[in-house]
């Protein structure tokens, strides 16, 4: 009996102090790290488009930490949605459909000839990326336009065409090999004949 | 690939002609089992087949593997062995390049811990020798898939079991006086370790493998049983007979420097290396094993992947190597 | 001549050389081609800018294209011709990819331009030689096309201790410098010691590899004769010592930090191509437009090196070389290595386009297919960078930039040394390419989406701003209304003030939500109507078509609802137009003749007996005052001229959005058309019809644009929207109440300055009170109270939501002019009391407690009464603001 009561004792004193310094050490070595909110903000594209039914990016993070699903940012893509699964420590699923599609980088262009004048656009761009006066034509800032397609819809005139942003030879890549067994026709140095019996 | 298969034909050939046909068959179970294996894998897997068969890697599993079974252990034990290489310990950890572990040693160790008692039954070396009595093929076949009562008179301890089962004599007693420590069992396994040296030089020779791991293996062995035989000459063994016994020279040059699962860097390597030695000499002196290739590799490969972060080169332009996890902090 | 001392570096493979095929030959000079192709893009660094236009004709050597910006290089002609386009072209790029070129039609002239060689280099500034060389169009010719004065402009930010000749030439196949330095030794030993007298570096070192002796006794031959101290450092053979860094490390055992260049630790490397045409430039004056190009491979016949024009398509030095078409496999341009397969041989030659590989399938086979990475570390110990490969591969694999670029993956040299001699086939350096490139746009994306969030931001803050403002002018508004009410004795007529606003504001609010759910629904339909038309559902779409259109027009005049809404309360504001240009000039006449006036009244005070100076004095006066009449009748015909031309284009403006609307429908209804005719659909017809009347609506629309003063009618017949008329009814209508309006308020201010003038004059309250200005003021007050009452009355012909709305307002406005009035008056009573008894309090010093105490009680009423009329005067302003 003596002996119960004395492991028990012990446990509760092992318990009392281990917590004690679990208690210390979380006080003291408390990390002030990011609000998760700024963290998500920072992962998502910044077009501020709305695709996702929040009104910019920033609302989408809040409703992200309290929740919401991180596959509703089309401009993002997989890519945002396998960096905030890291982030967040969920799994990474596909691109929810009902909020859009992923398209190649776009930006928006005005037919300036076409152009009414009537600044709806300019109200609508989230990044003022579009310059003009009332009565006066209106002109794309294509540096600062996000491709979100928020101008394109109040445009009375239809003079907004989404244009994707082409490959020029100073801004090309190249492309990922495709992987194991298939062949790339770019490998290099492939004239090892006089090695090749090892 | 295909060149470390080739490679270990002389110790294929030594060991055929000290302990019979049995090697070759267990070869030829394992190679079979492994090709099955693999392809059955890959078909699930819906990989491409023909492909990757033809990378030889399940083959050289299977043939390290059939080499270093006893040679008339019963067939299921080599079949169990290789499928569980192939299956378990590559496949299903991503195949070739994704196992974190030596395929063949997984499958070793696995029969090794469940069958303990025809794993322990090789084939005595000195009654060939002297006696010129072999193993006929069909002997072997029988006794590899009909278990053979007349097999226990031709088995026998080899030297390092018998070494290990010497209880309370002292060295020199027990060299004079157990049978598997006498001159032609001795002489039978340098033989073998003779070919796996020369097999194994000739990798190093054609920039198969690089001389570190094997260097650092055979070293770390060297000195392990040489300290130890000088403070204590009458209860351990010398280092010769550590390095020409067991799997010692097979272990150095064709288990510890499987590139999948050992470290990369020349510095990692030679701690790699270093560290199977040490094992080796450990669990041969201490442990319940007579040989300790197998879990030494197995060991050092659970260590590899930090022995890597920790071994990085200083690369060009860079005042010293990174190491560590630590990511982001650069320079 | 000395020797140097040779380090060695990490690393490096051993390829077949294949050097000896190229060499059996001697230099050759292939003939014009038919047309010369010149990329402007050809150095790193910012395309040049053409100085050329189509149908130019240049002289060989005359500048074609001018640096544009620091970075940037000059263009030259390679020959004389003609300038036959400026587009794009095929370039020789790993992207095949096509940019723009300056394509030269050859005259077969070759006529040299005026040469005019720099023979004063070693007396003018550096920096004159450095621009000079820049507009010789120099650039590195090693590979990767740094221009050259800018390389060595950063040389001099460190005193130099090596000057390093890079002559390695150390890839496969290739022979070019080999055969320049053998052709050209002692313009080379030229082109170092004039780079050497610009850069002033300790020691300068050739460094070649132990493969070209014929190259390396040539130049210790030309040494020894100059007696020069220039070194020649003979380097073994191994692939990559031709890399800066790896000969850097060869000739001085120094490596360049991570990230910097060799210049930060006090090194140069200048290729030998360079030092020629730096040498040709200054001692010949002849810009670089040429260069010596390796053309080798089993696919050729006659392996060589050719010394040829930039510009030269490449199909033609396969001619020239006597290509065989059946045996090339692959075209390589630059060496196996680092270089890269070209799809078209129509690209042409550029600065550094050292060799074109034209290799058969025995020479070059197609690469075993890529196998699993097994880890062995070949690529370990050839990577001349020390670098892990196969870590980088494994995380290039799967994305993980963050432990690749831990992993130094940016100190890669893109070699090709891994690749090499990998047993595993893998192309490790195109993994390293997409992975660098990929971190790099991830790096720009990263930029731009931290400023396209400060831009939201910065917007969002904007219109937060914006929204208080509004939010704190409406509680302004609220507060000030019910304290009206416990004031004022007429409580009827206040009520509606606070309800001015709203229900014009609820209208719209509740129009747009019925906007919003006639577009959902609108949607719905056409979503449903593109689905049946999928579908070929014929009676759907019929049905459905039907109740689009239904839709579409209910959105449309819930539209127009709102827009008259939005419109209803600004139109009831009379604002003033601006002065237009007569008046303006007007005013400017006043102005100077005042001026010139005042100057001669000053003459005049100086001189007053000068007859001809009055004379002057009464002619500028009498036209000051000619002026001031003109200004007078200008300045009332001005509110009323510009009132109907504002209105006549609003009139034009709405005719253009509907035609630009018009337009816009045509181009939908062209849309469908285009997809009926697609799935041949049986509405076909009635879609058609449909573009037809959209075509005349919009040619209608388009034509009454073009005749303004049919624009009225034109608007009211096409768009079916009655709105014109009424407004330019209404516009009359404002015209005359605004005239009535300005007269008032004249009359209001004429009377107010009257009683100031009385005031002034030090007439006693009770006799200004007895005079007829203050009566006259009330009564211009109320006359301008009425008129801005019946001000938005024209309105309510219009629609009946306009109407409700206007007339609260009105009601609102008179209540709050009467209001004011009122307090004013209340206001100027209080005053002329206090004034009252503070004179009595002068005169009779006997009662002076119980005046006191009048006239404190006399201003206890100015006070609140002017609290009052100050808050009343806050209110108004603050509803017209916000109309």
């Amino acid at each position: 009996m003596l002996t119960v009561l004395l492991a028990i004792g012990m446990l509760v004193l092992l318990s009392l102090v281990f917590g004690a310094i679990l208690g210390y050490a979380n006080v003291r070595f408390h990390v002030e790290g990011d609000p998760i909110v700024d963290q998500i903000d920072a992962l998502l594209p910044q077009t501020q488009c709305g695709q996702c039914g929040h009104p910019g990016c920033r609302p989408y993070a809040e409703a992200i930490a309290n929740g919401e699903a991180i596959n509703h940012c089309p401009p993002g893509g997989q890519s945002t949605i396998q960096a905030l699964a890291d982030l967040l420590d969920v799994e990474a699923v596909p691109l929810d459909g009902d909020h859009g599609t992923e398209t190649a980088k776009r930006v928006a262009v005005i037919r300036e000839d076409e152009c009414i004048g009537c600044t709806k656009c300019i109200q609508a761009c989230p990044v003022d990326a579009i310059l003009g006066a009332a009565k006066q034509m209106h002109t794309v800032i294509a540096d600062e336009c996000t491709g979100c397609d928020l101008c394109v819809e109040p445009c009375p005139v239809d003079c907004i065409d989404m244009v994707e942003v082409g490959v020029t030879a100073k801004t090309w890549s190249w492309d990922k090999p495709q992987g194991i067994a298939a062949t790339s026709l770019n490998i290099i140095a492939t004239d090892r004949q006089a090695e090749v019996v090892h | 690939m295909q060149m470390v298969i080739l490679a270990t034909i002389p110790g294929i050939v030594v060991q055929t002609w000290l302990f019979g046909w049995g090697t070759l068959i267990n070869l030829m179970i394992a190679c079979i089992t492994a090709l099955l294996s693999e392809a059955a894998i890959l078909a699930i897997r819906r990989r491409a087949v023909g492909f990757f068969l033809k990378d030889y890697s399940a083959l050289l599993t299977a043939v390290l593997l059939g080499v270093a079974l006893p040679p008339v252990v019963p067939w299921w034990v080599t079949v169990t062995a290789v499928a569980f290489a192939i299956i378990f310990a590559k496949q299903l950890y991503g195949g070739l390049g994704n196992n974190p572990f030596n395929p063949a040693m997984v499958g070793y160790a696995i029969v090794l811990v469940s069958f303990p008692v025809p794993m322990s039954q090789w084939l005595g070396v000195q009654s060939m020798i002297s006696a010129g009595e072999t193993l006929s093929f069909l002997q072997s076949l029988q006794a590899i898939f009909h278990h053979l009562p007349v097999i226990d008179s031709y088995t026998m301890a080899t030297p390092l079991d018998g070494f290990k089962h010497k209880d309370l004599l002292d060295t020199q007693t027990a060299f004079s006086s157990i049978a598997a420590l006498q001159v032609p069992s001795l002489n039978g396994w340098l033989w073998v370790n003779l070919a796996y040296l020369v097999g194994g030089l000739a990798l190093i020779w054609l920039r198969i493998i690089t001389w570190h791991t094997p260097a650092a293996l055979l070293g770390a062995l060297l000195v392990m049983s040489g300290v130890f035989h000088l403070i204590d000459p009458t209860d351990t063994a010398t280092p010769f007979f550590h390095l020409t016994t067991g799997a010692a020279m097979f272990g150095a040059f064709f288990i510890a420097t499987d590139p999948v699962s050992s470290c990369t860097s020349n510095r990692g390597k030679l701690i790699y290396g270093a560290g199977i030695g040490i094992l080796i000499y450990i669990i041969r002196s201490w442990g319940g094993y007579p040989d300790g290739v197998a879990f030494g590799v197995l060991l050092m490969n659970f260590a590899a992947p930090l022995i890597d972060y920790y071994t990085q080169p200083r690369t060009y332009g860079h005042k010293k190597a990174k190491s560590g996890l630590k990511v982001g902090e650069d320079n | 001549m000395q020797t140097a001392s040779i380090f060695s570096f990490h690393g490096g493979i051993h390829p077949a050389e294949n050097k000896a095929q190229s060499l059996q030959l001697p230099l050759g000079r292939p003939s014009l081609p038919s047309e010369l192709i010149l990329p402007l893009g050809q150095h790193i660094g910012q395309s040049s800018r053409p100085l050329v236009k189509v149908g130019d004709s240049v002289l060989k050597g005359d500048a074609i294209a001018i640096n544009n910006g620091f970075l940037s290089s000059f263009l030259h002609a390679p020959t004389s011709g003609t300038v036959s386009a400026i587009e794009e072209r095929l370039i020789a790029h790993p992207s095949g990819l096509s940019d723009l070129c300056i394509i030269l039609t050859p005259d077969g002239k070759d006529t040299w331009t005026t040469l005019e060689p720099l023979n004063n280099w070693q007396d003018i500034s550096k920096t004159d030689v450095l621009a000079y060389l820049s507009e010789m169009g120099i650039i590195g010719m090693g590979g990767a096309g740094f221009p050259t004065q800018v390389k060595l402009q950063g040389a001099h930010k460190n005193p130099l201790t090596h000057f390093i000749i890079n002559a390695a030439e150390c890839e496969p196949y290739i022979t070019a410098d080999d055969m320049l330095i053998r052709e050209k030794t002692l313009e080379l030993v030229l082109g170092i010691e004039i780079l050497q007298h610009l850069v002033e570096a300790e020691n300068v070192v050739i460094g070649i590899e132990d493969n070209k002796p014929t190259a390396i006794a040539a130049l210790k031959t030309v040494l020894t004769q100059r007696n020069s101290n220039i070194q020649v450092a003979v380097v073994p053979t191994k692939y990559p010592s031709g890399g800066e860094k790896q000969l850097i490390q060869l000739l001085t055992g120094k490596e360049v930090p991570s990230g910097q260049y060799p210049a930060d630790i006090g090194i140069l490397c200048q290729n030998v191509g360079t030092c020629v045409a730096v040498h040709d430039a200054i001692k010949l004056g002849r810009p670089l437009i040429s260069r010596f190009t390796t053309l080798t491979g089993d696919a050729l016949n006659a392996s060589q090196n050719v010394e040829v024009l930039l510009g030269t398509p490449i199909s033609h030095l396969l001619d020239y070389a006597d290509a065989n078409p059946n045996a090339l496999h692959r075209l390589i341009m630059g060496g196996p290595m680092m270089g890269y397969t070209i799809d078209s041989p129509l690209v042409p030659i550029v600065k550094t386009s050292n060799c074109i590989l034209a290799a058969s399938k025995k020479e070059l086979p197609t690469p075993a297919p890529e196998q699993a990475c097994i880890r062995c570390g070949m690529c370990e110990q050839a990577c001349p960078a020390s670098l892990l490969p196969q870590q980088l591969l494994w995380f290039s694999k799967s994305q993980e930039f963050e432990k690749a670029e831990h992993h130094n993956l940016f100190d890669c040299i893109e070699c090709g040394a891994c690749s090499y001699v990998c047993p595993s086939s893998i192309p490790l350096v195109q993994y390293y390419r997409h992975t660098k490139s990929s971190i790099r746009e991830a790096r720009e994306a990263n930029v731009k989406s931290d400023l396209a969030k400060q831009r939201f931001e910065a917007r969002k803050a904007r219109q937060d701003a914006e929204a208080a403002e509004k939010e704190a002018k409406r509680l302004a508004r609220q507060k000030a209304a019910p304290s009206k009410t416990t004031d004022a004795k007429k409580a009827t007529p206040a009520k509606a003030a606070p309800a001015v606003a709203e229900p014009a504001s609820d209208d719209s609010k509740k129009l747009k939500v019925d906007i919003a759910i006639g577009k959902s629904k609108l949607k719905k339909l056409q979503k449903q109507l593109l689905e049946a038309q999928e579908k070929e559902h014929v009676e759907d779409i019929n049905s459905l078509q039907l109740q689009v259109s239904d839709q579409e027009k209910t959105v449309a005049s819930l539209e127009a609802q709102l827009a008259n809404v939005a419109q209803a309360a600004p139109a009831a504001e009379a604002t003033p137009a601006p002065a237009n240009d007569e008046l303006k000039k007007a005013k400017i006449d006043v102005a100077l003749i005042g001026v010139k006036l005042k100057k001669l009244q000053k003459q005049l005070d100086e001189s007053p007996d000068d007859q001809e100076l009055k004379d002057k004095v009464a002619g500028f006066e009498a036209d000051l005052k000619a002026a001031q009449a003109i200004l007078a009748t200008l300045g009332a015909s001005a509110p009323v001229a510009s009132a109907p031309k504002a209105a006549a284009n609003d009139d034009l403006k709405k005719l253009k959005i509907d035609a630009a609307i018009a337009k816009a429908a045509v181009k939908k209804v062209e849309k469908a058309l285009k997809k009926a005719e697609e799935i041949n659909a049986p509405e076909i017809d009635a879609i058609r019809q449909q573009l037809q009347d959209a075509q005349q609506r919009a040619d209608e629309l388009e034509k009454a644009l073009a005749n303004p003063e049919a624009a009225t009618q034109t608007a009211e017949t096409t768009t079916a929207k009655a709105e014109s008329v009424a407004d330019s009814a209404n516009a009359d209508a404002a015209k005359k109440r605004k005239i009535d309006l300005a007269i008032a308020k004249a009359g209001i201010k004429k009377a107010e300055k009257n009683i100031q003038l009385l005031k002034d004059q030090g007439k006693d309250e009770s006799e200004i009170n007895a005079s007829e200005w203050p009566k006259k003021l009330i009564e211009a007050q109320e006359k301008l109270a009425t008129l801005e009452s019946e001000q938005p009355t024209p309105a309510t012909a219009k629609t009946e939501t306009k109407a409700v709305p206007a007339e609260a307002q009105a009601a609102a406005d008179m209540d709050l002019a009467t209001q004011i009035k009122k307090e004013k008056i209340a206001v100027a009573l209080a005053k002329a009391q206090i004034n009252k008894l503070n004179k009595r309090l002068e005169n009779s010093p006997e009662d002076t407690n119980s005046i006191r105490q009048e006239i404190d009680a006399a201003e206890k009423r100015l006070q609140s009464a002017e609290a009052l009329l100050e808050k009343l005067i806050h209110s108004q302003t603050n509803m017209q603001e916000n109309r």
